[in-house]
């Protein structure tokens, strides 16, 4: 009997690291239970009153099939999506779309990994288009017309394309976007100083530094400028003045006159408090600085045309802000374009319902509604012919969407490159992080453009391109 | 009917029940006997020991044992991709590319900088956190042992921060210490000027290690706690009755006897600061710069959270950490054998 209990006593325990080891796999046997209630009314058949009745075929139930979309909300698109997304479910019953609504920095940090290990969703929405290039679907086999693709989404399919390829189809601007600073114009009226674009269309970043800072002392605000921690919102001003970017060959090179330049006003605008350290020294990553323009903290805000949704909703009429053209320099007076684009994933196991699924978001009538709710320019050229009824009243949204469309055709051609570049995020993200570097005082500006380029060079040959 | 009362029902039912458990666990035990009686048969009783061990070793296997050799491969290969089999062997490619320094001094000299700025700072922060906790926790164990009134309350109080997930601990002090948080409110209550705790390099270092202080102690101050209370009374009896005072109590009686409790609270609190992670990178992201970037956020940076997730040299950087590791373990294994056997 002893061994008998003994046996047992070991079994059990066996059983239980079986069953615990397995554990995860028991929640996706519940839907399968679930199901089973709709068996359920089959007795209700048995009276079979009429003969009609009888003739006519059971319905059959739909197979529904469950997509997946990773989605990030800056504003309200994860709502306005969503209004989309019922309609299209609505419309097709086989098709339920969960709608994954992550962090921004779960697209830039996690989804990549998911992706790699063929572990990504079916659909996602994601700002770093060339460098997720090699996951995507190509959804040209599934759609009903390619053609109204390539004409209303043209000039961005090459954004999603990896590289060497011209002609795939891989997913739609959920929005274009263009950088720019906003500004509190309250705050220049409280301190009586003119708005210095108001009377001239190329205002420097010094002078804007310059101005924004007699602003700040005199309205007692806690800094002057503020700019996102990111590589490409320190872009365009550094195309502006003079940064090439791009060696003849196409390679990225950082170190030019232009670029030393811009890095250069930016060290100084950290040093002596124009801008706060709070954004690029206080955090990892990418960090936006929106709250110190919402809060009123900043006189000036380097960002893009994105916030115009969120700036809607939570400053409203609360002061007066207003985006301005992007500031000069000797080169240009330029931001960056930019985008969301919504994209299939190749490891989906439904694409044929995952191309059916975008090409009812793409098409022009949903785009036009997504746009208008959110405030988005949208990346739609039909639709930028024909313009948006976007859903705000509010003056300050309207001014800021009219300049950020008129900055458009502003844009030099070096920010529609580096844009364009499959492997951009390698070297603004190089660029943001030994800058900060800088900032702090572990690295002179010369050492930090070496370890810039270094980064860039080992990143792009563990990518497999060399010079 | 009648005759079946109250107690009598009762009595019924648990008869029954009991009947009914023995009847399945007999045939539970039987149908086990049935599987294991000839496999005892066949490999013996005492092989019988590696079959009971077999689901906990394979759990371990899968789940420690293979990630670890994956890793140990994954330190000799390059390129961007997840999966080994895509992935180049690069020899000790890895390895040079993390050890290569004209100056070991100066982390700017280093092919890989960031790499020597995080050794740097993992050094500093174990000199400091560990130095700091363990005079800390001693102090507070020495208290906590006298009858003092509210002794309990008090040992209670210390210990709580080590339930609180790491996460919490940081955006408590978070909330505490950023630009417009508690401290600098109050600061500027009383007419200062608001101080960047966060983002100057000195202040952050100095919080990071006093926040990882406070918030493992209490661990530490229970070992130590416990250490004391092994001592026997009779030896501070025997000295007062000598005539020692309190600090030759403490040097000639305490400390000696407290040193084995106080090598394992040494050597833990090592491993423990070497791997420190989650707590910092959600206070301070290992900024200002790399001020506060330690060993493991330097590995899950180029592993995970950097654009090109260099998955190479991230293995080779916590191969590297894991021999550190290795030496301190031994070093506790050695000690707290060594004390046993007093």
């Amino acid at each position: 009997m002893k061994k008998k209990i003994f046996t047992l006593f070991v079994t059990l325990m066996v059983v239980a690291l079986i069953i615990t080891s397995c554990a995860p796999a028991a929640p996706t046997a519940a839907p399968v239970v679930e199901q089973q209630p709709t068996k359920a009314p089959e007795p209700t058949k048995a009276p079979e009153p009429t003969a009609a009745t009888v003739e006519e075929p059971a319905p059959q139930p739909v197979e529904t099939v469950e997509l997946r979309m990773t989605w990030y909300t800056d504003g309200n698109e994860d709502v306005a999506i969503r209004e989309l997304l019922d309609k299209f479910e609505a419309a097709n019953p086989d098709i339920k779309v969960v709608l994954d609504n992550v962090a921004y920095s779960t697209i830039l940090e996690n989804l990549p990994i998911q992706l790699e290990a063929g572990q990504g969703p079916d659909m996602a929405r994601v700002t770093q288009l060339g460098d997720l290039s090699p996951y995507y679907l190509d959804l040209t086999p599934y759609l009903s017309d390619p053609g109204y693709w390539e004409e209303n989404f043209g000039p961005f399919l090459n954004w999603m394309r990896p590289p060497g390829d011209t002609e795939g189809i891989y997913g739609m601007m959920t929005q274009l976007t263009v950088t720019g600073p906003y500004i509190n114009r309250t705050l220049f009226d409280q301190a009586g100083i003119a708005v210095p674009s108001d009377s001239s269309d190329s205002v420097t970043w010094e002078e804007w530094a310059d101005v924004t800072r007699q602003v700040a002392e005199a309205t007692g605000t806690d800094f002057a400028m503020t700019m996102d921690r990111t590589g490409h919102r320190l872009a365009g001003p550094a195309i502006s003045q003079g940064a090439k970017f791009f060696d003849a060959d196409g390679f990225p090179v950082i170190d030019d006159e232009g670029f030393r330049k811009m890095a250069q006003l930016m060290i100084d605008w950290h040093k002596d408090g124009t801008m706060p350290m709070d954004v690029w020294a206080g955090a990892t990553g990418y960090l936006p600085a929106a709250d110190f323009f919402i809060n009123g903290q900043t006189v000036l805000y380097m960002s893009g045309s994105w916030q115009i949704g969120q700036f809607n909703e939570k400053i409203g009429d609360a002061f007066d802000w207003e985006v301005i053209p992007n500031p000069c320099g000797p080169a240009a007076c330029t931001g960056m374009p930019g985008g969301a684009g919504l994209v299939g994933i190749k490891t989906t196991k439904y694409p044929e319902q995952v191309a059916r699924v975008l090409d009812f978001l793409a098409q022009e009538e949903n785009i036009a509604q997504f746009s208008a709710k959110t405030l988005f320019i949208p990346g739609h050229l039909g639709l930028s012919v024909k313009g948006v009824e976007y859903e705000t009243d509010l003056e300050q949204a309207k001014q800021a969407l009219n300049m950020f469309v008129s900055q458009v055709g502003k844009l030099d051609q070096i920010a529609y490159d580096m844009q364009a570049y499959t492997y951009n995020t390698i070297v603004l993200n190089a660029i943001r992080d030994r800058l900060t570097q800088v900032f702090v005082g572990e690295l002179t500006l010369d050492e930090a453009i070496v370890r810039m380029q270094q980064e860039i060079d080992d990143g792009l040959a563990a990518e497999g391109v060399v010079r | 009917m009648n005759n079946i009362n109250k107690p009598n029902l009762i009595k019924i039912i648990k008869d029954g029940l009991t009947a009914s458990a023995n009847w399945i666990l007999n045939i539970f035990v039987n149908t086990m006997d049935w599987i294991m009686d000839p496999i005892q048969r066949k490999i013996g009783v005492k092989r019988m020991a590696y079959i009971f061990l077999l689901p906990n070793l394979l759990i371990f296997g899968i789940f420690v044992l293979f990630p670890m050799l994956l890793n140990f491969y994954y330190a000799f290969t390059g390129g961007t991709k997840l999966f080994p089999q895509d992935r180049p062997f690069v020899g000790f490619e890895n390895f040079r590319i993390l050890l290569e320094c004209e100056n070991y001094f100066n982390p700017n000299t280093c092919t890989e900088d960031l790499f020597w700025r995080a050794v740097y700072n993992t050094l500093k922060f174990v000199v400091f956190q560990v130095g700091g906790m363990i005079i800390l926790s001693l102090i507070t164990a020495l208290i906590l042992n006298r009858k003092i009134v509210a002794r309990g309350f008090f040992r209670s109080v210390f210990f709580y921060p080590v339930l609180l997930s790491p996460v919490v601990v940081a955006l408590i002090w978070k909330w505490i210490l950023q630009r417009d948080g508690l401290f600098n409110a109050v600061i500027m209550q009383f007419g200062g000027e608001r101080i960047n705790f966060l983002l100057d390099a000195n202040w952050a270092t100095f919080w990071v290690i006093f926040i990882s202080i406070w918030a493992n102690m209490g661990f530490f101050t229970l070992i130590l706690l416990a250490g004391l209370q092994s001592i026997p009374p009779d030896l501070y009896e025997a000295g007062s009755m000598d005539g020692t005072n309190d600090w030759q109590s403490f040097w000639h009686i305490t400390m000696p006897l407290l040193m084995p409790t106080m090598f394992v609270v040494l050597v833990l609190s090592l491993i423990r600061a070497v791997q420190v992670f989650d707590q910092i990178y959600v206070l301070t992201g290992g900024g200002p710069g790399s001020a506060t970037l330690y060993m493991v956020q330097y590995i899950y940076n180029k592993g995970f959270s950097d654009q090109i997730h260099i998955f190479g040299l991230a293995a080779a950087a916590s191969v590297l950490m894991a021999v550190v590791l290795m030496i301190f373990t031994l070093i506790q294994l050695y000690l707290t054998r060594k004390s046993d056997a007093v």
